[in-house]
């Protein structure tokens, strides 16, 4: 996801090139975006585990330990949704192209298809149920329903997630900032222009930072 | 019997404001249970096996190795051995298993001898299309030939737009579970109210003892209307499992191969017309692919069809690949993008401006005051006189161009029956089995009963998504609002006159001297004669007031609540980087009547999304078949190209909302505004180069072929 690498962003946002448009034009492709930050600490893991069949791991999410049976390959995102019941991370293009499976890891916005629910565990798991108090709206949720930016609904708790993500870097977010770093989430309806106005909006209610 | 018909547009406390959708909280909050959000207990996931053959024989089909793998349920097929397939991705498995991984390895255990048989798949060259092109006869109006030798200025051109797929967020698919005589089924579906028959009838069950229910869905788009083989396997495997839950939905590579694709539609077509740009002669030759049913030809010459004399010639090409279903407003962006490339060409060989072409052709539309107005409001709105030069007009790499696009559509109330209840505490229901693809109809119902019942919309309990609700129509061809919103209305004040009735002695007028008025029974114009909307109710006794609702569409002309034909015009401003060939959206304009508004702001969301669609399939959107293995080579949402936050530009809808449109009832949204951004954006390039780049989506290898040796600077 786009704020995980907002230097190399903005580097490119001042050039007015987007990769992303290059690769469109050209037609070839790149790895997953989002899941960088936790590639690179998965190469750091010296010692491979072996492990098969299902086995039971803990997992920290919204703040509460929860055990589950996975096995090796499930992903966070399908632990989630099929054996913990939190399905407000949606699974459609299951191959860290869309952001419809937002979450967060350790304070970093990531897809939750693209991350093994074994690679998770000892580390602090936010999930769209996790981000308001009980009974409340987070500021960027209510943003989201008062700019209208949501139609079917699928797309928008990941674009909530990843617009709070990018909202604690980057509380004070120029149109050219939100567009570039919400560019990792994938609308069909077509909301993005609710989103857009929703997003500055937040900005203004929800003062966001990395403890947020 | 009471007066249905809408409140003046000026007097309206509740229609007509801007409000939130109602389901927004939950959805945003991430608390909104979509049908494959659902994990009842003991549910069976399940995977699919398909085709990986674009055209093949089944000799036989091993289950054994699959069928032994331990937490395997039940395996079902959708095809016996001996079968004959006719596309990649055709649905051949379905296996339920306690956990999706193991039925994902059972799947890859399955062993099926395949007689793989010759297949065709691509469609962009009709020549090559041979025995798989099958024509569908000629239509000549007038005398084209006449007219064509004739004409001072004749204009030739050939364009193509190719197949796309719906690419649903949310999969089609369902949740399932059937244990003895009871069905409850959770279908991610645009038809609540029809969907349990069609299931019924693949499945040998009644009707009756079939629930559905779909309080959420993830977008349709006109592809969810049936319950699909998976639908009816997938409640097999429940029952052959005793009853457990078991939960269907593609994988996203199924979904872009066959949960439905828009056809394809190319064609050569010829115009004639005079020095002044008077249109008098068209000639079109076409051909399209929906899959192996070939496609149909769409509507052209579009909106300008009394073009005097004309000649149409069409093929359907029948080719290997995943069925088409109806996809928001069925062949008319094809119809639109063919028929104003070809108006914007002629223009350019008529050294006219295509704003002017248009205007001087507006007497050939059926609409033609509407479309010069809209043509104006648009053109203000991009400020057309200063951004439009001559094609290819300007200096350096960097190149800016505008295009024009229209539309029409019907889109008149479908069937629709509701049933409004007030019960003694004053709370009121409104029940329709209908439901919100995510246009805001669940709030556009709220609305228009707390409008007829004086009542804030809070006080309101909507209830749709349910089939044991009356029935409502299925959500497509831009029918739910006129269908919805007509129902509503009647049945709120079919019920408020039975209110009016019990509470009429009390105040000692008849009971059709009252109104309902900010939560308050009063005589008509006069506040102090008045009791309020819970004293009212009390006077009820135990009994619920339930009344019932309908639009029937054959009486909506007469009843004047809802109607069809609905015009726009869109214009597009595009910058094309002549070095690296990309086309970056500036501005997009879509003026768009509709009607009786009934919720501004989420009427707007859907002018805007169906505005970014059309930027997907101008710019980016495109099944792309791979000719040797007959398979799609982009299924994933990688290379299957949408539009993001940075692509799309500003955007500006511009509602149409005035006292002659409203006058004409509730008007169909979802289509109309989905037609005439393709044709603006390729019509804005065309501007910027000078040339034409004849297929969409606008690629840069498109655009750099169509620039060819020619250099900018």
């Amino acid at each position: 996801m786009s704020s995980n690498n907002d230097s190399e962003k903005d580097k490119r946002a001042q050039s007015g090139f987007s990769r992303r448009s290059w690769l469109r034009g050209a037609g070839i492709g790149t790895s997953v975006v989002g899941a960088g930050v936790l590639e690179q600490e998965a190469e750091a893991q010296v010692t491979p585990k072996v492990m098969s069949g299902e086995v039971e791991i803990t997992l920290d999410i919204n703040g509460r330990k929860r055990s589950v049976k996975v096995e090796p390959r499930t992903t966070l995102l399908d632990a989630l949704r099929n054996r913990m019941d939190l399905t407000g991370a949606k699974r459609v293009c299951d191959r860290g192209t869309c952001g419809a499976c937002t979450v967060s890891i350790g304070g970093k916005i990531v897809y939750g298809c693209s991350v093994l629910a074994v690679d998770a565990v000892g580390k602090s798991i936010q999930t769209i149920e996790g981000i308001a108090t009980e009974g409340q709206l987070h500021p960027v949720s209510a943003a989201f329903v008062n700019n209208d930016a949501q139609q079917c609904g699928y797309c928008t708790p990941g674009f909530v997630m990843a617009a709070k993500g990018f909202l604690d870097k980057h509380p004070n977010p120029t149109v050219e900032q939100v567009e570039k770093g919400l560019a990792g989430n994938i609308c069909r309806c077509g909301t993005y222009v609710g989103v857009r106005k929703a997003v500055l909006e937040a900005a203004k209610n929800y003062k966001g930072g990395s403890n947020a | 019997m009471p007066e249905y018909k809408w409140p003046p547009m000026g007097k309206r406390k509740v229609m007509g404001q801007r409000i939130n959708r109602l389901d927004g909280p939950v959805k945003s909050a991430g608390r909104a249970k979509y049908p494959s959000d659902l994990n009842p207990q003991g549910l069976l996931q399940t995977a699919m096996l398909t085709s990986p053959y674009a055209h093949a024989k089944i000799r036989s089909i091993n289950l054994d190795a699959a069928k032994a793998i331990p937490g395997v349920s039940g395996i079902n097929l959708f095809v016996q051995p001996g079968a004959e397939i006719q596309w990649a991705g055709a649905e051949i498995a379905l296996v339920a298993a306690n956990t999706e991984e193991i039925a994902r390895d059972a799947v890859r255990a399955i062993k099926i001898d395949w007689e793989v048989l010759p297949h065709v798949v691509k469609d962009e060259n009709l020549a090559k299309a041979g025995t798989r092109a099958k024509a569908a006869g000629e239509q000549v109006t007038g005398d084209p030939e006449k007219a064509f030798s004739e004409a001072n200025v004749t204009l030739e051109g050939e364009y193509g737009i190719p197949v796309i797929t719906h690419c649903c967020l949310e999969p089609h698919g369902n949740v399932i579970s059937w244990k003895g005589d009871k069905i409850d089924y959770w279908p991610s579906t645009q038809a609540v109210s029809t969907v349990a028959t069609q299931l019924a009838t693949l499945i040998n069950v009644p009707a009756t003892n079939i629930n559905v229910t779909c309080d959420y869905m993830g977008g349709g788009f006109g592809s969810k209307f049936p319950p699909d083989s998976w639908g009816a396997e997938s409640a097999k495997l429940s029952k052959g499992s005793g009853g457990r839950p078991v939960k269907v939905f593609l994988d996203r590579a199924t979904e872009l191969t066959i949960a439905g694709v828009r056809p394809s539609h190319y064609a050569k077509i010829k115009i004639g017309a005079k020095s002044d740009g008077s249109i008098t002669a068209w000639q079109s030759d076409s051909w399209s692919s929906g899959g192996f049913g070939g496609g149909g030809m769409s509507p052209i010459p579009y909106v300008f069809v009394n073009i005097p004399n004309r000649r149409n010639n069409h093929a359907a090409v029948s080719l290997n690949s995943g069925p088409q279903r109806a996809w928001r407003a069925p062949n008319h962006p094809q119809a639109a993008f063919l028929t104003c490339s070809a108006l914007t060409d002629l223009a350019a060989k008529l050294n006219m401006d295509p704003l002017a072409l248009l205007h001087k052709n507006a007497g050939l539309t059926l609409r033609a005051d509407t479309y010069r107005n809209q043509l104006e409001k648009a053109a203000e709105l991009i400020d057309w006189k200063n951004k439009y030069h001559a094609p290819g007009e300007g200096k350096g790499t960097l190149r800016r161009g505008v295009g024009i696009g229209v539309a029409t559509w019907g889109g008149g109330g479908h069937a629709s029956k509701c049933k409004v209840t007030i019960h003694p505490d004053g709370s009121v229901e409104v029940e329709l089995g209908s439901q919100d693809l995510g246009t805001g109809n669940r709030t556009c119902i709220s609305m228009v009963a707390a409008e007829s019942l004086g009542l804030p919309m809070s006080a309101i309990k909507v209830k749709i998504g349910n089939n044991s609700y009356p029935a409502s129509g299925p959500s497509g061809g831009s029918t739910t609002i006129g269908g919805v919103s007509t129902s509503t209305r009647k049945a709120s004040l079919n019920a408020l006159e039975k209110l009016f009735e019990k509470v009429a002695p009390a105040l000692g007028v008849a009971a059709d001297q009252l109104e309902a008025v900010d939560s308050r029974i009063q005589v008509k114009g006069n506040p102090n004669k008045a009791m309020s909307w819970k004293q009212a109710a009390q006077k009820m006794g135990p009994s619920p007031i339930e009344e019932m609702g309908e639009n029937v569409p054959a009486q909506a002309a007469r009843e004047g609540l809802n109607t069809l034909g609905a015009a726009g015009v869109q214009m597009a401003e595009v910058e094309v980087d002549t070095e690296t060939g990309i086309v970056k959206m500036r501005k997009l304009v879509a003026v768009q009547d509709c009607g009786l508004v009934v919720n501004p702001k989420t009427a707007e969301s859907q002018v805007f999304g169906a505005c970014i669609m059309s930027i997907c399939a101008a710019l980016y959107e495109e099944r792309v078949m791979d000719a040797v293995t007959g398979r799609v080579l982009n299924p994933d949402m990688e290379f299957y190209k949408l539009a993001g936050l940075p692509d799309i530009g500003e955007i500006v809808v511009h509602m149409d909302i005035q006292e002659v449109h409203d006058k004409r009832g509730v008007i169909g949204l979802g289509e109309p505004c989905a037609i005439g951004g393709i044709a603006a954006i390729a019509n804005a390039v065309h501007n910027a180069l000078g040339v034409r780049v004849p297929t969409v989506p606008v690629t840069s290898d498109r655009v750099l072929n169509a620039l060819g040796n020619k250099r900018y600077a």
